[in-house]
């Protein structure tokens, strides 16, 4: 019996793992497989699932004319670059202190910054509203980017890839005659350089797709970044057909999405990366 | 006089508050003040040109809490926390099982499986439309050949907040797999030899062995999931607006609708107030938990 089973077992699981997984697979590109479908169909045809129906481009250039899509895609790279740029001007800075410098208060203060993680900029969305006006930063990419830039997980995560550099190396470098921002400089960025990488991916990927607080702090083309374009592009008042707007949808995720495919291995690794702690 | 390692002390002290002075300014501008200045709002009512605000005291935590939308909103929230933690985990586990596994073609699986995390949620929800169009949408072609009519399911109390887990528990499960895909990588591959020396299944194994191995990557992905279940409502605006007669509004669309629709920011910054407790209680937990992990190591 068990003589019998044993081979069974081992020829039937890795097939029924390599089905499911296959299937599981499947359903989770679905959504984005119809809207690839719908995208160059007409619009009569986008949720008729035949085959024989014409392909056009039409869809694309009903999209393409409904928007402002070029400032878009302008509004958000500039975002992303913004915010990454602050991110890790801010972060290398506190984390190197945090890292390499004892002065007093600095584990309370560790510990307050680590409590961002919990006061997500999305919950105080009103009062953060608020300051942007106060500072009359309503409507600008620095608006949008502001409260993003001092990220309690950046601070962090620079703070461990700054611990884990042989301090010897820091001893040569002073030895050379450098100062304290010279061996930020010289030793402790170029070090850090997977990290950096990791974070920027995460953050780039974070921020091209943020929307909340993107809508509730921009009201004009210029500063919207594409998300919010599109979710007032396919609004159901808008009356935007299903097709026009699986367009629109592939058009927006499209850099991201062909970003991904390319440098998967980098982009997972980045995830893990900046996940654990 | 002092001595040069007191002098030396003393430039490292001061180097070090350089530093973090510019990140520590802007996280008091837009994490610590206005975490602050919500709580001290949600105690004056609304000022009006006629009538400047006044301190109310707990006014309108008790107008929040009459109001019978609090309850449903606090109640669909619960739900949406409840069924989108559990099983966008549990499904990521197995993600992560299989695509740990030498199966063929585990590249497109494990593809497949993250893309969603690289879509804006306004995006996922406009290709969820797909599912959810009555009489034309997938869903709904499928049950048809089962003989169901039509059903609206984003226009239905009874469907509505469901239609909108699913989609968080699509988007969210490929990326909770990344952490447990490492976790398993981690595991040394001696213990799985050893396990089927003894005899082991591969239930066995996965139950005794890899389960208890992972549970630092289910807390750490727990308290992801659980602050995610406040943070993902982007997809309310496209699928629902919580509709119907708010049989899918989560607490932070709320929020929003209330300060930016109805203008009502004391009743906003009331229920800000009440999340952002919560997610103290949250936080405190998670550091007692992690400072008794470091003692244990």
């Amino acid at each position: 019996m068990t003589a019998l089973a044993t081979p069974l077992r081992r020829s039937a699981l890795p097939a029924l793992d390599t089905i499911g997984a296959w299937l599981l697979a499947i359903v989770w590109v679905a959504p984005l497989l119809f809207a690839f479908w719908a995208a160059f169909r007409t619009p009569a045809a986008a949720l008729s699932f035949d085959l024989s129906s014409p392909l056009t481009l039409n869809n694309f250039a009903v999209a393409w004319a409904g928007a402002p899509w070029p400032r878009y895609f302008f509004n958000t790279w500039l975002l992303v670059t913004v915010i990454l740029a602050g991110q890790f001007t801010l972060c290398t800075l506190a984390g190197y202190a945090f890292a390499r410098f004892s002065f007093p208060g600095r584990d309370v203060l560790f510990i307050l910054i680590l409590m961002q993680l919990f006061i997500l900029p999305e919950v105080l969305i009103v009062e953060n509203y608020a300051m942007v006006s106060r500072l009359g930063l309503f409507d600008t990419t620095l608006g949008i980017g502001a409260p993003y830039m001092a990220s309690a997980f950046g601070i962090f995560l620079m703070r461990q890839a700054f611990k884990s550099v042989p301090i010897e190396l820091e001893e040569a470098a002073r030895v050379e005659g450098c100062g304290w921002l010279g061996v930020l400089w010289r030793v402790y960025v170029p070090a850090a350089r997977p990290t950096y990488l990791a974070y920027a991916l995460v953050s780039v990927s974070t921020h091209w797709n943020n929307f909340l607080w993107p809508l509730v702090v921009t009201n004009s083309n210029s500063t919207r970044p594409l998300t919010v374009g599109l979710s007032l592009f396919g609004a159901p008042e808008s009356g935007v057909n299903i097709a026009v707007i699986s367009a629109a949808t592939l058009m927006t995720i499209a850099p991201l999405l062909i970003g991904f495919l390319i440098f998967q291995r980098q982009f997972i690794q980045a995830f893990l990366r900046a996940g654990i702690r | 006089m002092k001595s040069f390692a007191d002098h030396q002390r003393q430039r490292m002290a001061l180097y070090g508050w350089m530093l973090v002075t510019p990140a520590l300014v802007l996280l008091s501008l837009f994490a610590f003040a206005p975490a602050v200045i919500t709580v001290w709002e949600s105690l004056f009512s609304r000022g009006t040109v006629r009538r400047p605000r006044q301190f109310v005291g707990f006014e309108n935590y008790q107008a929040l809490f009459s109001d019978p939308t609090f309850a449903q909103v606090v109640q669909n929230n619960l739900i949406y926390a409840a069924a989108t933690i559990p099983i966008s985990v549990i499904i990521a586990l197995g993600m992560a099982l299989w695509a740990d596994s030498k199966i063929r073609g585990r590249g497109f699986v494990r593809a497949a499986y993250f893309t969603p995390t690289m879509l804006p949620m306004i995006a996922a929800a406009n290709l969820w439309l797909f599912f959810y169009t009555p009489d034309l949408g997938v869903i709904d072609r499928i049950t048809a050949l089962f003989g169901a009519g039509s059903t609206n399911w984003l226009g239905q109390h009874e469907t509505a907040l469901g239609a909108v887990i699913v989609v968080t528990i699509w988007k969210e499960a490929g990326f909770y797999m990344i952490f447990y895909l490492a976790a398993l990588q981690t595991i040394p591959p001696d213990l799985r030899e050893a396990a089927t020396i003894e005899g082991a299944g591969r239930w066995q194994y996965t139950w005794r062995i890899a389960l208890p191995l992972l549970m630092p990557t289910t807390l750490f992905v727990l308290v992801n999931a659980l602050i995610n279940s406040v943070k993902l409502i982007d997809h309310l605006f496209i699928l629902t607006k919580g509709g119907p007669d708010n049989a899918s509004k989560l607490v932070l669309y709320w929020i929003w609708e209330m300060a930016f629709a109805f203008f009502d920011n004391p009743a906003a910054a009331a229920m800000t107030t009440l999340v952002l407790a919560v997610l103290a209680i949250v936080a405190g937990l998670q550091f007692r938990f992690l400072e008794r992990r470091i003692h244990y190591r």
